[in-house]
């Protein structure tokens, strides 16, 4: 499929969703709450098939987090990326491990690097870091005046 | 530290591999539960080389974060600078001259080779085979002087700027790699002599670590490792990127999805390397080795995703920029990631001879992993 | 750098021998015979956390061989091992490792720091929250080699420098000894 005929299925999928322009691949916002509902739909759906989760990625913009994950379908051959914005002061998310196994790792990176709390994962801890490390590196407001010398 | 007991009730005991071991590759800490000896869990704990790059990268500027990813999979440190290379173009619209286009393919296709002996060595060496390992790396030192002459570095090479290359290739680039192309020929004949026909490798390899499709795919598992399940995923078929659309290679692709049949992979990617070397050769364009770019670069608010096969699958650059001289958010999406989290599905009822020849057919850099 | 004039050259053997009928005697200081001894006999542990580490293979694989010093049979276990050579960078989550692999070495033993990151932390210096600066933050170190990664044969001639600083009695160990 190609990019008009992907927005237009996926918008009929989940019309609350907000595409964005001018991206190499259809990028689509949508409500956190709705994911697990729309990932299962995105997986089964025989038009769109998208079963290959390729990158899972987290990006603080100061007021808030956003979660972004990367699909494409070894079927049809297409990609879509999937961005939800998180609320940065409790961040949470239904996770995906059971749809894609591969999410199972990098829900623990964006949890080890972010703080993102992911609702049922089978196994939510640390995976970079020691289990007793405080705080949340990759964050914008991240201090830590033992280790980190600046340039 | 974590303290476990090591007995449970129902006789099972919880053994640690590494970090330091001499079959890892790298630091991995693997906290096994056998059962006996036959495995019950594998659980990997990765942290031990994690040296937050993804942090140090925001403060570098777009031409000053290259170097760093050679050091991420050191063994195809080309093939990393090339992928981060292609996303800075990307975003700023530059556009390659072709003789640069070529040199890069060259030199991806022989660090790929490179990458190949070096896993075929130490892979060898893990299932018991120590000679080898010895091959292997005397022509690995073919490769790494060719590189050393062009490029001034063995094993980390900052070669591929955005916009080209660094420098035009040593005059005696192309006799060199001539040369090199005829000695490999016979040797990976010799290869499969001495390791692929022998009875012990055949019956440690086959039937062992079973991966099939659907698996693969669940688990993003890219790369050979994939391959050899039967999926296509090679980036260098499915999105073209220089000169790759024009060459004449094949996928090797297997379905067995055992140890074996990624072995297979491999060797046959090896000769699919050298046919692309052979090809492109003697076809080297005249011209400029680097496009004009400005001294500093700012890429414009948005973001950018390239992707590249390395020689242990796709590895992925996602930038995402706010408009200035250093990226905002820069995330690396390594296959080795992925590949590791297969580990646990496809070494259960194994033993852990098993496991050692199942994660030296994942070919695993540790440093790549943990970024 | 710079050798030190009071370190014996490579080859010689310390002392003198008188030959008299029936076989000769040896005139020498026990502690040199001994040195010259182990200096011949180091044998690393296998430790390589990154990319040092494929260069510290390559030293050890047939074209830049470093069996012909003495450092034959590499060892995986630390308890059968005499230097460990630090190829790679030491993070937070790995120097305990490294602490305790660096005890349960039986004495004497040596350090040998190699590659920018053993050294001072390398390219991981500034603006990274996990990378301890510098190995001899958490063991003593013997000899630095610099370079990112430094070539097979700046591993050499860190290995003869180690030799030479043994057999000249320059070690920690050996300091110490002579102090009390």
């Amino acid at each position: 499929m190609n990019n008009e005929e992907l927005k237009a299925r996926l918008g009929e999928l989940l019309p609350a969703a907000v595409f964005e322009e001018g991206a190499e691949w259809v990028t689509m916002v949508i409500d956190p709450a709705a994911w697990k509902e729309f990932a299962r739909q995105i997986r089964r759906d025989p038009g769109l098939e998208a079963d290959y989760l390729f990158c899972v990625t987290c990006v603080d913009w100061k007021t808030h987090l956003t979660m972004v994950y990367h699909l494409t379908s070894t079927v049809h051959r297409h990609t879509l990326v999937v961005k939800a914005k998180l609320d940065r002061n409790d961040p949470e998310i239904v996770t995906v491990s059971d749809i894609w196994r591969t999410a199972e790792f990098h829900e623990r990176e964006a949890y080890d690097l972010f703080g993102v709390k992911f609702k049922d994962h089978p196994d939510l801890r640390r995976l970079f870091m020691t289990d007793d490390w405080k705080g949340w590196p990759l964050r914008k407001d991240y201090e830590d005046s033992v280790n980190m010398i600046k340039l | 530290m974590i303290e476990e007991i090591a007995i449970s009730e129902n006789g099972e005991m919880v053994v640690n591999l590494g970090p330091q071991h001499p079959s890892t590759h790298g630091v991995l800490h693997l906290v096994i539960t056998l059962q006996g000896e036959t495995i019950k869990k594998v659980e990997p704990h990765l942290g031990y080389i994690h040296r937050s790059i993804e942090k140090m990268c925001e403060s570098l500027s777009y031409r000053q974060f290259i170097y760093v990813t050679s050091r991420m999979d050191y063994l195809s440190s080309h093939i990393n600078n090339h992928g981060c290379a292609l996303c800075v173009e990307k975003g700023m619209q530059i556009e390659v001259p072709p003789r640069a286009k070529v040199i890069r393919v060259l030199m991806d296709e022989l660090t790929r080779l490179a990458s190949h002996q070096l896993w075929w060595g130490a892979m060898a060496m893990d299932v018991g085979a120590l000679t080898p390992f010895f091959y292997a790396f005397r022509e690995r030192e073919a490769i790494n002087d060719i590189m050393e002459e062009t490029c001034g570095a063995r094993l980390t090479m900052n070669y591929m700027v955005p916009g080209g290359v660094m420098a035009d290739l040593h005059p005696n680039f192309q006799k060199k790699v001539k040369a090199f192309i005829s000695l490999f020929r016979s040797k990976i004949d010799e290869y499969d002599e001495l390791v692929t026909g022998n009875i012990i490798f055949k019956s440690r390899m086959q039937g062992v670590g079973y991966l099939s499709r659907e698996d693969a795919i669940s688990y993003g598992c890219t790369g050979p490792t994939a391959r050899a399940s039967g999926l296509r995923c090679d980036m260098r078929k499915l999105a073209p990127y220089e000169v790759y659309g024009e060459l004449q290679f094949e996928e090797p692709i297997a379905t067995e999805g055992d140890c074996f049949a990624r072995y297979r992979v491999r060797m046959q990617e090896m000769r699919q390397s050298l046919s692309i070397i052979e090809q492109l050769i003697d076809n080297i364009p005249e011209g400029e080795f680097q496009a004009k770019t400005k001294a500093v670069l700012k890429l414009p608010k948005g973001e950018f995703y390239s992707r590249v096969e390395t020689a242990r699958g796709e590895f992925g650059v996602y930038i995402v920029s706010e408009g200035g001289t250093t990226p905002y958010r820069i995330k690396f999406r390594s296959p080795g990631f992925s590949n590791l989290s297969a580990l646990d599905h496809m070494a259960r009822g194994h033993k852990i001879g098993d496991l050692v020849a199942i994660m030296g057919t994942l070919d695993l850099v540790i440093p790549d992993i943990d970024r | 750098m710079d050798v030190d004039q009071q370190n014996k050259p490579a080859g010689t053997f310390p002392g003198e021998v008188h030959p008299t009928a029936g076989g000769g005697i040896l005139v020498t200081k026990l502690d040199e015979v001994i040195n010259w001894a182990r200096s011949n006999s180091l044998w690393p542990l296998v430790f390589g956390t990154s990319c040092c580490a494929i260069e510290m293979m390559s030293t050890a694989s047939a074209k830049y061989d470093w069996s012909r010093f003495g450092f034959e049979v590499a060892r995986a276990t630390p308890r059968q091992a005499d230097v460990i050579i630090i190829a790679g960078t030491i993070v937070n989550k790995m120097a305990p490792v490294l602490k305790r692999l660096y005890d349960q070495m039986a004495d004497p033993k040596y350090v040998i720091a190699m590659g920018a990151c053993a050294t001072s932390g390398g390219p991981f210096f500034y603006n990274t929250y996990s990378v301890v600066k510098g190995a001899d933050h958490v063991i003593p170190v013997d000899v630095y080699i610099a370079g990112c990664p430094p070539r097979p044969e700046a591993l050499l001639h860190a290995l003869i420098t180690l030799q030479e600083k043994i057999r000249g009695g320059g070690t920690r160990e050996q300091i110490k000894i002579e102090k009390t």
